[in-house]
């Protein structure tokens, strides 16, 4: 039952419930299209295009890719959480009984 | 006490005795087990040499060639007995030679190691057993097994004894066991007992050790019927002491009242600050570098606003501030839970202590996150950015240019973002030029604030210690003397700030080379950027330079040659006095104005102009070299918050940016360790490294360039007599 010691299950909880609300504010600012993330966006090194609309086109999708990836990458942090707490009370419990 | 020294003195008699009995036992124990092997091996020795007498064949028997000659069946008499191995061959020889061959030794390993009784120590031992004849033999064989520690043990002739001695051993040997047995048992009970209680036992000794201390401290009366001491005591808790003192009184059940008189002294007091554990961080750190004088200005109130504010300056990320704050809050608000732990982790204690500090530079750098828009290297767009790309037309089919410098004049919507800096500048790769300017300007003003501040504390002191020599001679100067260079630096900085705008940027004053060229007093027309601000600055600056260069005399020479005077004075009226003795109240005169003290750094006997005069020139020289370098010390905070911006600008563009980008179908596998990674290295790098080092970097801006300004530091602590205090130091000793 216990994977990890109380102080790993505690520093993994705490550090999932960081992603969690990181990741999720990451992904709104994404969806809405932040400017302040425009340079992290992944984009094509060789690309070139045309017009502005081409850019435009290429940057909303890649910011939507980015934020559903954030917005994963916290569902995956709340599995973490989950699974952290439950090692941080069988640690508490098993403490008790000795 | 004597309770406890009656327990100990039972408690050590109890194992005294309980070991010497063990020790008996074990002695009886190994002598009966030595007999029994004895009893064994030599059984098989008789066997031999019966068989050797039957056969005749004396073999390493040398016999005298009479007593052969004569023949018949030798008397031969034995001695039995043990002896440590590597003594044998020694032993042997020592026979030979001794006994010139005539005796005949056999021996024989016990293989079972044998424990002796007093150290507990196992060693091998060799059963012997020494044949010969005659009395002399016998004596000398016996003198030479004394001398080499064998012990000799009787042994029955016959097999017939010898078979009942070793059953009579066996039997006795098996009773020893189960008494020893029992002894180590209870012996083990009486220690598990004595354990418990110890730790009470130490604590009660100490404490009992600290009170005597501290009573040898006093002094046994005139009367011989009581003690005096003298002590040091806040005076604000008189009462209290009082009230204590009585309430001992009533419960020691003495009829004698203890009384505490106030008295006059000279000796300097200690200092004591009456702190709560709110204020108790900040005094700690104020008294690292040094215990405030009696009764001077203490800097820790105004520390407890100033040192985080700026920590925060040089840390300034609202981010990396809020989690500080979190850890600080955390602490705070849990703190009866973990003072209760009494860790020994120095680390720990440290930051614990330290946890209203913590929360308040955390919380501080929340709001100087805020002005400078930074939030974990990214800024926050609030209120819409003041900026707006230039206009395109709709026809217009080409993308922009890769680097647009954009115009203030055109595109700058002419009303500045409300709070803090605005967004765009994320995205402008000449972030830093503008930011350095407007932080290092920022720097200089907090500063030369803190620097005056610290001056005009120097003149509450002057004003509490009765010197209006040195309200004169040093303050006054000090004060003019930085307002006229750096106050007037700072007046040109608001200047520049507010006359200057984008139309004339080309021209806006260089500040640093007017300053320069106010010392050297020239006055260039020629690049637009060293004109004159305003009309007149030509005269007011020369003005100033003038004014300061004046206040370094007036430092240097004032105060040393008006202390001479006010001494030749008071000699003067000595010296007019003496002549006249007859009048005793003249007398009474002279004693006063003995009395009546000068300025201090006097003793009554000598006045020594030239000590006074060296003090004074390196007191002045360091003012004034000092605040320069301590103007210039202060642009430390522009280089500390530049290094943290780019550490986190960094740390988002190496990590963060690779799981953002990861436009692999598992992405979001990425974006999740990458988070981690991203997370670790923020509170290890961001977080501990550099709060550390704006930690330490604010600590010295406060330390050296605002306690250098007033701040004498020569105290010493007032430690009143406390249990915790010496349970504590106690402890760590032990461990």
């Amino acid at each position: 039952m216990r994977i990890c010691g109380p102080k790993t299950s505690v520093c993994c909880t705490i550090l999932s419930v960081w992603g969690i609300i990181m990741l999720v504010l990451m992904g709104i600012f994404l969806y809405t299209q932040s400017v302040a993330l425009a340079e992290d966006l992944p984009y094509d090194e060789n690309a070139s295009w045309k017009t502005p609309q081409e850019f435009l086109n290429e940057a909303e999708r890649l910011y939507s890719k980015s934020a559903y990836n954030c917005w994963i990458a916290a569902c995956l942090y709340v599995v973490t959480l989950v699974i952290s707490l439950q090692q941080y009370y069988a640690n508490r419990k098993a403490s008790y009984t000795i | 006490m004597i309770d406890m020294e009656a327990k100990f003195e039972k408690l050590e008699n109890e194992l005294k005795e309980v070991n010497t009995n063990a020790e008996a036992l074990k002695k009886t124990f190994l002598e009966l087990t030595e007999l029994k092997h004895i009893l064994s091996k030599t059984q098989i020795f008789f066997d031999e040499q019966e068989q050797s007498l039957e056969t005749e064949s004396y073999q390493g028997l040398l016999v005298p060639y009479e007593i052969r000659a004569s023949g018949g069946i030798l008397q031969l008499s034995f001695v039995a007995g043990v002896i440590l191995r590597e003594r044998l061959p020694l032993f042997e020889r020592m026979l030979w030679r001794v006994c010139r061959g005539n005796v005949f030794l056999r021996q024989s390993e016990i293989d079972v190691p044998l424990e002796d009784y007093v150290t507990g120590e196992k060693s091998n031992k060799c059963v012997f057993i020494i044949f010969f004849q005659g009395e002399q033999l016998k004596t000398r064989v016996k003198k030479i097994c004394e001398g080499f520690r064998a012990t000799l043990y009787p042994c029955p002739e016959t097999a017939a004894e010898r078979r009942e001695m070793s059953i009579g051993v066996m039997s006795r040997l098996e009773d020893l066991n189960k008494v020893l047995e029992q002894t180590k048992d209870h012996r083990y009970r009486v220690l598990v007992n004595a354990a418990k209680d110890i730790k009470l036992w130490i604590s009660k000794v100490q404490k009992i050790k600290a009170i005597y201390h501290t009573l040898n401290l006093f002094d046994l009366d005139v009367t011989q019927k009581c003690l005096i001491a003298e002590c040091w005591c806040a005076v604000s808790d008189l009462d209290r002491i009082q009230l204590a003192l009585r309430r001992g009184t009533e419960r020691s059940g003495s009829t004698v009242p203890s009384i505490l008189n106030r008295m006059n002294t000279q000796e300097t007091p200690p200092t004591y600050h009456n702190t709560n554990k709110f204020t108790r961080g900040f005094q700690n750190i104020v008294d690292a570098y040094g215990v405030a004088d009696y009764r001077e200005v203490n800097p820790a109130p105004y520390t407890i606003i100033t040192f985080p504010f700026l920590f925060a300056v040089m840390f300034g990320d609202a981010g990396h501030g809020l989690l500080m704050a979190l850890f600080g809050l955390w602490m705070v608000v849990k703190e009866k839970t973990l003072s209760a732990k009494k860790s020994d982790n120095e680390i720990w204690n440290t930051f614990f202590n330290g946890r209203y500090i913590i929360l308040l530079m955390g919380t501080f750098s929340i709001y100087t996150g805020v002005i400078y828009n930074d939030a974990f290297a990214k800024s926050y767009n609030i209120f819409g950015s003041s900026w707006s790309a230039p206009p395109k037309e709709d026809k217009d089919p080409n993308l922009y240019p890769e680097h647009i410098q954009l115009n203030p004049l055109e595109h700058f919507s002419n009303s500045s973002y409300p709070f803090g800096i605005d967004p765009v500048w994320q995205v402008a790769s000449n972030k830093i030029l503008f930011l350095n300017s407007y932080k290092m300007k920022v720097s200089v003003i907090l500063g030369v604030s803190q620097m005056l501040f610290g001056v005009l504390l120097s003149f509450l002191n002057h004003r509490y210690f009765r010197q209006p020599l040195n309200i004169v001679c040093e303050f006054l100067p000090q004060l003019i003397f930085l307002l006229a260079i750096f106050g007037y630096l700072v007046v040109l900085i608001f200047v520049k700030w507010v006359t200057f705008d984008a139309s004339q940027s080309s021209c806006a004053s260089s500040l640093l080379i007017m300053l320069i060229n106010m010392f050297l007093m020239t006055y260039p027309k020629d690049p637009c950027y060293l004109k004159e601000m305003y009309n007149g600055q030509r005269y007011i600056q020369t003005g100033l330079v003038i004014i300061a260069v004046v206040c370094i005399p007036w430092m240097l020479l004032t105060k040393p040659f008006v202390q001479l005077y006010q001494w030749k004075q008071k000699l003067h009226k000595m010296t007019q006095h003496s002549p006249i003795e007859e009048n005793a109240g003249e007398i009474e005169d002279r004693v006063n104005q003995h009395h009546s003290g000068t300025s201090h750094g006097e003793s009554d006997g000598e006045f020594d102009f030239g000590n006074v005069f060296i003090h004074q020139a390196i007191h002045t020289i360091e003012y004034c070299l000092g605040s320069i370098s301590h103007t210039a010390s202060y642009l430390r905070l522009w280089a500390l918050s530049l290094a943290h911006a780019q550490l986190s600008e960094v740390l988002w563009t190496m990590v963060m940016r690779i799981g953002i980008n990861a436009s692999l179908q598992y992405g979001f596998l990425m974006m999740y360790f990458i988070f981690a990674a991203w997370a670790v290295l923020t509170i290890g790098v961001l977080l501990i490294m550099e709060g550390l080092s704006a930690f330490l970097h604010a600590l010295r801006l406060h330390w050296v360039e605002f306690q250098s300004k007033f701040y004498g530091g020569g105290g010493y602590m007032f430690v009143p007599f406390s249990f915790k205090a010496i349970l504590e130091s106690a402890e760590k000793e032990d461990i």
